[in-house]
């Protein structure tokens, strides 16, 4: 029996209600939600977080914020964006879609991923309330390097510990996800058959795993450095301050493709199915992820090119990086070749998929150049750096999200956004993020160093810019709420299959997607990309 | 609710809504927050943190009890035990790159900041450090102290938890031949073992910390001795109490030849547990 039949289904009645439904769920759906929301709020908690600091560099000299609180907010806007909003946001997604995706029943391990989730309001609001603590919350940047960061108050305790319980919740959630796919997929769904959003959640969630210990291994040593005598950090003590560096961006990096990944994954969703055409080279995207998954262990000091390496291991890192943009290029090409001669519409998915592409490669060029050993002296800790990994991770991670958002919202809530809306959304983003970000490009190569509360005059202008640009950003995101929020209750009804070209397991279940989605695995004859030839079977309801 | 299709043929199990996770969550964000008030020398933070633990220990008891009976029930299948199989072989992959990041620590402090802190750059900072290890001193000399002997207490740790291994796998045949007897009798052997690793752990660390004025602020040497060995004596503690409740499960006649997800877990963490030990006698002792 084929589900594409039955245009709505009564509801659940396991479905339990009011709070108990959230607090105690073990739907993979509920869950999903409650991380997309969280994820949101916490968005908008960074988010004001850097219009506090966008306000402060509207003008040279100091106006709003003293230099100790200035660090605070860059160090927390960081945090909050990367363990609060961006990797929350994915995991949401990868909970709500994968199940639908690959035929599975639920999540493979349903009450552990409730406690992925609730560990999450537990650790950002240590992380809060470290601004009320005696010397405030941490400010040695979010990358939390030593020796500073032995030296601060007890809000570093409240982060280190935050960030332990972070890590807990994030492997948890990664356990879950890859043994999903792993072992919950539907029959015929093959390993090298599945959609590129699942491959692209499977790799990210074994670096997760890979790295979150190793980042709790890091605070873990910089807590015994402050209040157990250890001196890891400290070289009176036989310890070194670049064994930090060493450590943190061992994980930092890959941390990196934790946020990039999964963007891989959707835009190869979206874009074939409003090209109406096959993903192109489904194979060398999948051996083009995996490979980006074991060359990101190996690159980790190019953001050390200024501690003093020995010149071996500056060309081991130089080269290494640069070899990531091999995989990476093969898939932008891969997304454009998908494009080609395709039956393109651009409703707003498409759109923040092609911006992704767009602004993720403007972002990729300036990572090749700041993986230049020579050059990178020059532009290290400068605001060239922080447009550059915001290229990647708003215009990359962030517009990836809104694209996803927007593509699977008929499927989540049977309704449809308002396309309006959303276009709106998108072009105002797409004009004020280019201009916020992109004058610092040239504000870094003039030597304007990043985390600075003030700054030489010279640098005025470009801050201006880029300081309007981003309250104007800011303000766009309440579109997208008003959006989402009109069309929960008012939007127009979903058809099963709203985008003509979506063909993966997802658009075969009614709309909006059943409680549980498939208690009887399908029977799948399915094409590369998760493309759905035929299906036989699977219960749901 | 296991879901039942029409042939009465069950389905992967989808547990019913629980509240132990949040109850979890509320334990780990006292013992966040107690810690960080205690390490700052604040009184109440003792008592936060003594909170999230009876919080935690009430979640694991009543977590695993409902895992426990919902495995008896008959509700978990290949299928979920193949998931339980997979879910524990990925977090011992996540413990084996968190002793990864101690070890890094371990392998720099000796091959890199040790040759540096030694070299003719720093004479005028530190002009009386000899670049020796294991270090006598840290190089803003704190007193001289006595580095581990690993022909001692540690080498008879290692035949301690070898045997354990030998009498873990003897037990596993046991469990797998129907052999109940020999299953008691080498989980309990392993577990005796395990424990009395952690005595003589315990007098070790005593007389390195008193006789030996071996500290954490012990330099180079004393900190990832202590880092490094403290971590696995955390496992050891929790692999032998993941063994107990295994081998209290036994006792009340748990687990047969096909079903014993929890018996083989605990097996493969307290080999993982092994192996770490190897390489901290190799790198920390002998080395
Ligand atoms: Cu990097």
């Amino acid at each position: 029996m084929a589900i594409a039949g039955l245009a709505a289904v009564p509801q659940q009645s396991h479905r339990p209600h009011g709070w108990r439904r959230w607090l105690f769920a073990t739907n993979h759906k509920d869950i999903g939600s409650l991380y997309l929301w969280f994820a949101f709020c916490m968005f908008l908690v960074g988010g004001v977080l850097a219009l506090c600091i966008r306000a402060e560099l509207f003008r040279p000299g100091l106006q709003f914020f003293q230099p100790e609180l200035f660090n605070q907010l860059t160090t927390l806007h960081g945090l909050i964006m990367v363990f609060g909003a961006i990797m929350p946001a994915f995991t949401g997604l990868a909970n709500w879609m994968l199940p639908l995706m690959i035929g599975a029943p639920d999540m493979a391990f349903a009450r552990m991923n409730n406690w992925s989730f609730w560990l999450l309001p537990p650790a950002m609001a240590l992380l809060l309330l470290s601004f009320v603590v005696p010397g405030g919350a941490a400010a040695a940047g979010w990358t939390l390097y030593a020796p500073l960061s032995v030296q601060l108050g007890m809000g570093m305790d409240l982060t280190i510990f935050a960030i332990h319980i972070l890590g807990v919740s994030s492997i948890m959630g990664a356990i879950n996800i890859v043994v999903t796919i792993i072992n919950l997929r539907a029959p015929g769904m093959g390993m090298m058959k599945m959609p590129m959003f699942a491959w692209a959640s499977l790799i990210t969630a074994y670096l997760i795993i890979a790295v979150m210990p190793v980042l709790a291994g890091a605070v873990t040593m910089v807590l015994t450095d402050r209040h157990f005598g250890t001196h890891f950090f400290n070289a009176a003590g036989g310890g070194d301050p670049i064994l930090y560096q060493h450590v943190f961006w061992f994980f930092g990096h890959p941390e990196v493709y934790i946020m990039a990944l999964p963007a891989f994954g959707i835009v190869s969703q979206v874009i074939p199915t409003f090209a109406r055409k096959p993903l192109f080279g489904y194979t060398s995207m999948v051996y083009a992820t995996s490979s980006i998954g074991v060359l990101s262990f190996m690159v980790w000091a190019h953001h050390m090119f200024v501690t003093g390496m020995p010149a071996t291991a500056q060309l081991f890192f130089m080269y290494a990086t640069m070899l990531i943009a091999v995989p990476t290029g093969v898939k932008v090409f891969n997304w454009i070749a998908t494009m080609w001669e395709g039956s393109m519409s651009f409703e707003t998915p498409m759109l923040f998929a092609i911006g992704f592409i767009l602004l993720f490669t403007i972002g990729g060029l300036s990572g090749v150049t700041l993986s230049v050993a020579a050059v990178d002296v020059q532009l290290h800790g400068s605001y060239y750096v922080v447009a550059h990994f915001h290229y990647v991770l708003v215009a990359g991670a962030l517009f990836s999200l809104f694209s996803a958002v927007y593509y699977w919202f008929p499927k989540m809530t049977g309704r449809m956004y308002v396309e309006r809306l959303g276009q709106l959304h998108f072009w105002w983003s797409l004009l004020w993020f280019n201009v916020t970000f992109f004058p610092m490009h040239f504000l870094g190569l003039a030597g304007m160093p990043r985390r600075i509360p003030d700054y030489a005059l010279q640098f005025t202008q470009f801050n201006q810019i880029a300081s309007v640009g981003a309250f104007m950003f800011g303000l766009g995101q309440l579109i997208f709420l008003v959006n989402i929020l009109y069309s929960l209750r008012h939007g127009k009804t979903a058809a099963q299959q709203p985008w003509e070209g979506g063909n993966t397991l997802e658009w075969r279940l009614p709309t909006p997607a059943p409680y549980h989605s498939f208690s009887e695995a399908p029977q799948l004859d399915v094409a590369e990309n998760g493309v759905v030839v035929a299906m036989q079977g699977g219960k749901h309801g | 609710m296991a879901l039942l299709d029409e042939h009465g043929q069950a389905h992967y199990f989808v547990p019913a809504p629980s509240h132990w996770p949040v109850l979890g969550a509320v334990a780990l964000f006292c013992l966040g927050l107690g810690a960080a008030f205690a390490v700052n020398g604040m009184l109440l933070g003792w008592w936060v943190l003594a909170l999230g633990g009876l919080i935690l220990l009430r979640m694991l008891f009543g977590w695993f009890g409902d895992v426990i009976g919902e495995s008896v029930g008959g509700r978990y299948h290949g299928q979920e035990a193949l998931s339980f199989r997979w879910g524990m072989g990925w977090f011992i992959f996540s413990e084996v790159m968190l002793f990864g990041a101690f070890f890094a620590a371990l392998f720099w402090v000796r091959q890199v900041a040790l040759p540096t802190l030694g070299s003719l750059d720093y004479k005028l900072l530190y002009p009386d450090f000899s670049a020796s290890w294991p270090l006598q001193t840290a190089p803003a000399a704190g007193p001289a102290y006595q580095a581990m002997e690993a022909w001692g207490l540690p080498a008879l740790n290692t035949l301690i938890l070898l045997s354990s291994a030998v009498s873990l796998t003897w037990a596993h045949w046991g469990l797998l031949l129907g052999r109940r007897a020999q299953l008691k009798l080498g989980l309990l052997i392993t577990i005796v073992l395990g424990l009395g690793f952690l005595c003589l752990q315990a007098i070790e660390y005593h007389h390195a910390w008193t006789a030996q004025q071996l500290t954490l602020s012990a330099g180079g040497y004393g900190m990832t001795f202590y880092m490094l060995t403290g971590l696995h004596g955390l496992h050891v503690l929790l692999g032998s109490a993941i063994l107990l409740v295994v081998w209290l499960r036994v006792l009340r006649g748990h687990f047969d030849q096909q079903h014993h997800f929890a018996f083989e877990a605990a097996a493969w963490y307290w080999h993982f547990v092994d192996v770490v030990w190897l390489l901290l006698f190799v790198f920390v002792y002998c080395l």
